[in-house]
């Protein structure tokens, strides 16, 4: 038996997880069709100009898929939480820390990564301009695991409460915004012929700095949250 | 043992803080009605009308030293909010909590103020730059920090969870600040500057001198009130609350 | 004294930044008074319930 540390935590955490959703994969899809359901309210309420639609493109599929990344936190500590395994990820001698980023990272691939694929379809749906696509994508793939560090610090804050998905999305929501601000506003940038290196590094920044601060915020607040 | 150390600790028992802040909060809050009517009827008629502006910055005497306190209450609500999670001075927790509604009424007082006085000095209600985005977020952080507190049942765990949504949130305060400052310079012209370019008048500053410090000198009065009313609810059960109220209550008479 | 009231007709909007300023105050005065009087109503009507049951109603301080 080798020594429990956090690089075995998370392993173990990891494959669990990983095994888990497996077993209902077809979970995994919901939040990529919601992202598409949400963007295609937009056409359906602005009219099917591409001009228009062309125009919000970018915005609107940040925000969708950020919905989609909202509503899809709220499993993270669940099912743990109902069979009696966080307490024990709690109670182990492994950092809480390296275990929940396990279940962060396990989170992020099986409902981000799929929204990532989803996004060139939203892309065509709603005419962006194709220029726009890669920095787009880029964005995204910095901007989907930050939303989804600091959502789970938020919903581990929460973990427990009955009926918390709308104050889950309320506390949430403004941690979000300077994610959705860079995010979306370097795809807003490309379009107007200026460089989006800026906010794009800003983002890596800070998913650098999230990737060990929220882990370890996420744990603290698992504690306050359940003692 | 230090004679201030000595003090903090015992104001910091609840039954000492009761008779403390009941006895300190009239000393800050009618001092500050004083200032403030003293510089609203200032700004409202001693002060010349701007040449630039008009009448209409008038409302400046009112929005500025807010906004000013929706910050300055984060900062303290934060403070103790660190001392709550730390020490776990159950005081501490109550101060923090009591913080947040007062804050969120200036920055309410904030919002509303600045939509006032944009309508007729730029034409619009409102606008999204990085002061008054900021100051929206500011709302919802406040909105949140109390919806959290009183969605837990435990008091305390409550409060140790609003404390770290508090601080969560004074470190997304500045960055949400500065991603809306880089947002607006993509889009050239959106961007209202909130105080004009004419430097202040000589004439304005005392009134808003007494604004800024009566607003302060209210915000403590009311946290002392705010505080006590919540110490004295979370301890109802004890005995030293029951001799406290019991004359009062059985004498049915209400303070 | 109408002028005043007027303010170049910029009035409406400065009376109403006033008057949301000293509501909004007097609302935060008010709110901590009517709690402590809702908890001393409380407190009475339980230490009357549990007088009534013939219970001792100390704790510890």
């Amino acid at each position: 038996m080798t020594e429990p540390n956090a690089l075995t935590g998370f392993a173990a955490v990891f494959s669990r997880d990983l095994r888990l959703v497996w077993r209902r994969r077809g979970d995994a899809l919901q939040p990529a069709l919601f992202a598409v359901l949400v963007a295609s309210l937009f056409p359906l309420a602005l009219g099917p100009e591409p001009q228009t639609l062309a125009r919000i493109a970018p915005g609107v599929i940040w925000v969708a898929l950020l919905l989609a990344s909202l509503l899809s936190l709220d499993v993270l500590f669940r099912s743990d939480l109902d069979d009696g395994s966080l307490e024990q990820f709690m109670l182990a001698p492994q950092p809480l820390a390296a275990l929940v980023m396990a279940k962060v990272v396990v989170h992020w691939l099986t409902s981000s990564l799929p929204l990532l694929l989803a996004a060139p379809l939203l892309a065509e749906l709603l005419f962006m301009p194709h220029e726009l696509l890669q920095v787009l994508l880029v964005s995204l793939a910095l901007g989907t695991p930050l939303l989804s560090l600091i959502g789970a610090v938020v919903v581990a804050l929460t973990v427990g409460m009955r009926r918390s998905g709308m104050l889950l999305a309320l506390l949430a929501l403004p941690l979000y915004v300077p994610v959705l601000i860079l995010g979306a506003g370097s795809v807003m940038a490309a379009a107007q012929g200026f460089t989006s290196n800026g906010a794009l590094l800003l983002m890596a920044a800070g998913l650098v700095m999230m990737l060990v601060a929220a882990p370890l915020a996420a744990a603290s607040a698992l504690r306050i949250a359940l003692t | 043992m230090n004679p201030l150390l000595l003090w903090f600790y015992q104001t910091g028992s609840p039954a000492n803080f009761e008779r403390f802040a009941k006895r300190w909060s009239s000393w800050f809050i009618w001092p500050a009605c004083a200032l403030m009517a003293w510089g609203i009827y200032a700004a409202l008629v001693e002060v010349p009308a701007d040449y630039q502006q008009g009448n209409s910055y008038r409302i400046l005497f009112i929005h500025v030293p807010s906004a000013w306190m929706s910050l300055f209450i984060y900062v303290a609500m934060a403070v103790n909010a660190f001392i709550a999670l730390v020490w776990r001075i159950k005081l501490s927790e109550l101060l923090a909590m009591s913080c947040a509604p007062i804050g969120a009424a200036f920055t309410a007082i904030t919002l509303l103020t600045g939509a006032f006085w944009g309508k007729p000095t730029w034409g619009t209600w409102w606008s999204w730059d990085a002061r008054m985005t900021s100051e929206l977020v500011l709302l919802f952080l406040y909105l949140g920090v109390m919806g959290l507190y009183a969605a837990i049942e435990d008091r305390r765990a409550a409060a140790r969870a609003a404390c770290f949504l508090a601080l969560i949130g004074l470190v997304n305060l500045p960055i949400v600040h500065y991603s809306v400052v880089w947002w607006n310079t993509l889009h050239q012209g959106a961007t209202i500057r909130l105080i004009g370019k004419s430097s202040i008048d000589p004439a304005m500053v005392p009134p808003l001198i007494a604004m800024t410090i009566g607003t302060k000198l209210w915000f403590v009065g009311s946290l002392l009130t705010r505080t006590r009313a919540a110490l004295i609810e979370q301890e109802s059960g004890k005995d030293w609350v029951r001799r406290l109220l019991l004359p009062i209550t059985s004498r049915g008479d209400t303070r | 004294m109408s002028e005043f009231f007027a303010m170049d007709g910029h009035g409406v909007y400065i009376w109403s930044s006033y008057a949301v300023f000293l509501l909004i105050l007097v609302g935060d005065a008010l709110a901590p008074r009517l709690r402590l009087r809702r908890v001393q109503r409380e407190l009475a009507q339980r230490l009357r319930r549990q007088a009534g049951k013939g219970q001792s109603s100390t704790q510890p301080s």
